[in-house]
């Protein structure tokens, strides 16, 4: 392969076992990362399956509610009824640097700090059931920011595992035997040379010994 | 400061709003396309995007390149007609890509 490409010199020996050093040593810090990511993937994972649900019963069910709502009133009335919401949401996202991975970090403020705000509308014209709904729907919400937050994580954690397996993999079974088979190449050409040589040089003693005193 | 969007069918949407997300009714797949658009364009202040898992099928290539940059947070969420399970696909297809192979056993 690569071995023929390479001239058979004891500087590029030496620069090849460097090489050869650095991707050992890439090899394993990669391989500790990859490790390490795996085990906060699963932990994320767990997470995310229990929110993932708990999101999923509880949206579910506010939407019942909600259709329920709908059904006795008027759709008319229902949507004036949501139009102008009072309370407002903002967010903020930190980072947090997990394996080099940058994850968001959500934190939310919302505008009033009364939970019964939620309700944009008087309880004159509506009925108890859209309470109910709103209700169910502002208990989901928490989840479902940490949900988000979750899954994001999950998916740039993904995303680096891959990146590094790939990394990890390239080395182990690519970089890594191909730098020993060249290092190998070397070693074994230049002590062919250096047997050529005092090969060489035998026989020249030889030579020299049998011409000065005509040994036979 | 940053803002959470909801896209899905107008009576799903609506709850949201209350809460204070802002919410993009849309009923069929090039409204959400357009709404997801509109929500992810440059220099948007929309930080998690929760649409409804009946539009994901038809808008996962675009939300799928959304994946591996930190903002937005496109999040799915059962319909009114509750979920399809596609939810934990995501999961799953998530475990998938850092494993190799599904390791939950489902």
């Amino acid at each position: 392969m690569a071995s023929t490409a390479i001239t058979p010199t004891r500087m590029v020996l030496n620069q090849l076992k460097g090489r050869l050093r650095t991707a050992r040593r890439g090899h394993k810090l990669l391989k500790d990362k990859r490790d390490e990511l795996m085990r906060q993937f699963m932990e994320v994972i767990k997470q995310n399956k229990i929110l993932r649900t708990r999101v999923e019963e509880g949206l579910t069910a506010a939407f019942g509610s909600l259709q329920v709502a709908s059904s006795i009133m008027s759709p008319e009335v229902m949507e004036q009824s949501l139009l102008y919401p009072r309370q407002s949401v903002e967010l903020s996202v930190k980072y947090k640097n997990v394996m080099s991975v940058n994850v968001p970090e959500y934190s939310f403020t919302t505008k009033n700090n009364d939970p019964s705000e939620i309700f944009p509308y008087g309880f004159a014209q509506t009925s108890g059931e859209l309470d109910d709904a709103l209700e169910q729907l502002a208990k989901v919400f928490n989840d479902m920011l940490e949900l988000a937050e979750v899954e994001k994580t999950m998916q740039l954690l993904a995303e680096e595992i891959e990146k590094t397996r790939r990394r990890v993999n390239a080395l182990e079974y690519s970089t890594i035997p191909s730098l020993e088979e060249n290092i190998k190449y070397i070693t074994m050409k230049l002590a062919e040379n250096e047997n050529a040589t005092k090969v060489r040089l035998l026989k020249v003693k030889d030579m020299v010994l049998q011409k000065a005193h005509n040994f036979t | 400061m940053l803002k959470i969007a909801v896209i899905g069918s107008a009576q799903t949407v609506m709850g949201f709003k209350a809460l204070g997300l802002e919410a993009c009714p849309a009923s069929d797949a090039d409204e959400a396309r357009k709404a997801l658009k509109r929500l992810t364009a440059e220099g948007s202040e929309y930080a998690i995007i929760y649409i409804e898992e009946n539009l994901y099928v038809q808008l996962s290539t675009e939300i799928d390149k959304f994946k591996d940059s930190p903002l937005p947070a496109i999040i799915l969420i059962p319909g009114k007609d509750g979920s399809s399970g596609l939810g934990l696909s995501a999961l799953n297809a998530a475990v998938e890509r850092a494993v190799g192979t599904n390791i939950l056993g489902d």
